[in-house]
């Protein structure tokens, strides 16, 4: 997830303190705990790029003592974010794809593979499943999130699975 | 010293073979299931789900292999015996249409307690409780055609349950459901069985549904493979 935009969004909800920046995202954004330092250097970023102010610095206050509010400049780029899709990560379906075709090809056993795969997935599912019973709805609608992604990946392993003799023999054509 | 009573699976299935003519549904399958456990059954459509939860709830009797529920081999009994033991023990919940349209959502709940033997008026109490519980409280003089899928689905869950099966076998409980109602009527379902301590298996499609399991078994052309068979080697 991208840090700088949602603390922006954080930001412009109303002016906040560094302190209760980090409360918020770790309570809105549930899972996803953020560390001081991070947000630090994202204020820093965004106060250069003129998205957010410092307000009423006292001499000498750290950043968690100081208040943050969000310029017309960042509310354009926040509008900006929050309107631009995001591509999907390929990055898990790419490595097991490169990892389902080579094993076919070196004939290992795909299918294993792929079972191996699948019961992380389940096992993962199954944790946040658990987790979610007993969340608030803010934390069950972030966790929900991560299910439907995680489902995602096991459709397209379920349709690799059901098609990998055709696979094979498609790649033994190709050798 | 192993007790075997307590530590024997509540549910053994060894060697299970089932064809329909020419076709082999069930190829061999090992399964041991204990006390309280909710698992899922997942698998390709066709790949022999059903036809094994009705081997193992004595529905269907399987060519070669046995099941045993609680101690009892099911090979063993006759029909009757076999009807009873089901009636006593083994809860069922299909997709849908399970419900009898011209009885109310009580009245539904109540048949397989008054099959039993229960008085109408105790009967009644029951069903109201066990609707309560599934959150129908106030929907007990509805008739199935006046409810909602998901609300159906709990009185079919209600009826289930109300006379304290020791296994649940649900195939495909909430599919005809969206995501929230499903949600909605698994947790709730989930809620009673853990509580009561209900062995359950839980045939899905989908892996969210499994996710409320303990653990997943893969029915893969009439054998078990996946997660099962790589945890055992
Ligand atoms: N009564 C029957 N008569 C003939 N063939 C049957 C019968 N019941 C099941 N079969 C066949 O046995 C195989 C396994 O069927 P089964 O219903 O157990 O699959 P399933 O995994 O439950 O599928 P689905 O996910 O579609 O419900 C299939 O090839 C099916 O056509
Ligand atoms: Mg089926």
């Amino acid at each position: 997830m991208d840090t700088s935009p949602a603390l922006l969004g954080l930001i412009a909800e109303g002016p906040t303190y560094g302190y209760d920046l980090k409360q918020r995202y770790d309570r809105v954004f549930a899972g996803r705990r953020i560390a001081f330092g991070q947000i630090y250097a994202a204020l820093a970023r965004m106060i250069r790029d003129g998205l957010i102010v410092a307000l009423g610095e006292e001499a000498g206050a750290g950043p968690a003592r100081k208040r943050y509010e969000v310029t017309a400049e960042g509310r354009r780029h926040l509008e900006d974010w929050l309107r631009t899709p995001d591509v999907p990560s390929p990055a898990l379906a790419s490595n097991l794809f490169a990892k389902t075709v080579l094993a076919l090809m070196l004939d290992d056993n795909a299918d294993q593979l792929l079972d191996v795969q699948r019961a992380a997935h389940l096992a993962r599912m199954r944790e946040l499943t658990t987790l979610k019973h007993s969340a608030p709805l803010l934390e069950r609608l972030a966790i929900d999130h991560a299910l439907f992604q995680i489902e995602a990946d096991l459709r397209w392993i379920d349709a690799t699975s059901a098609r990998l003799t055709d696979m094979k023999k498609e790649l033994s054509a190709d050798g | 010293m192993a007790d075997l009573a307590t530590t024997a699976p509540l549910i053994r299935a060894t060697g299970l073979r089932k064809s329909f003519g020419p076709t082999e549904a069930l190829r061999g399958i090992d399964l041991d299931i204990d006390r309280g456990e909710v698992v899922a059954v997942m698998g390709p459509s066709g790949s022999g789900k059903s036809t094994l939860i009705h081997c193992l709830a004595g529905v269907l009797t399987p060519d070669a292999g046995d099941v045993t529920i609680n101690g009892t081999e099911l090979g063993r009994l006759d029909a009757d015996a076999r009807a009873r033991l089901r009636l006593k023990e083994i809860g069922f919940v299909f997709q849908f249409g399970q419900l009898l349209p011209d009885l109310t959502a009580v009245d539904n709940v109540a048949l397989p307690l008054l099959m039993g033997g229960a008085s109408r008026r105790a009967a009644r109490a029951e069903s109201y409780a066990w609707l309560e519980r599934l959150g129908l409280g106030d929907q007990g003089d509805k008739f199935p055609g006046q409810m909602s899928g998901g609300q159906a689905q709990r009185v079919a869950i209600a009826r289930a349950l109300a006379t304290r099966p020791t296994v649940l076998f649900a195939d495909e409980p909430t599919g005809s459901l969206d995501s929230v109602a499903a949600e909605s009527v698994l947790e709730t379902m989930l809620d009673v069985v853990r509580e009561a301590r209900t062995t359950v298996l839980l045939i899905t499609h989908d892996p969210r549904t499994a996710a409320y399991a303990d653990r997943e078994v893969i029915v893969r052309d009439g054998r078990l493979s996946g997660s099962a068979l790589v945890g055992r080697s």
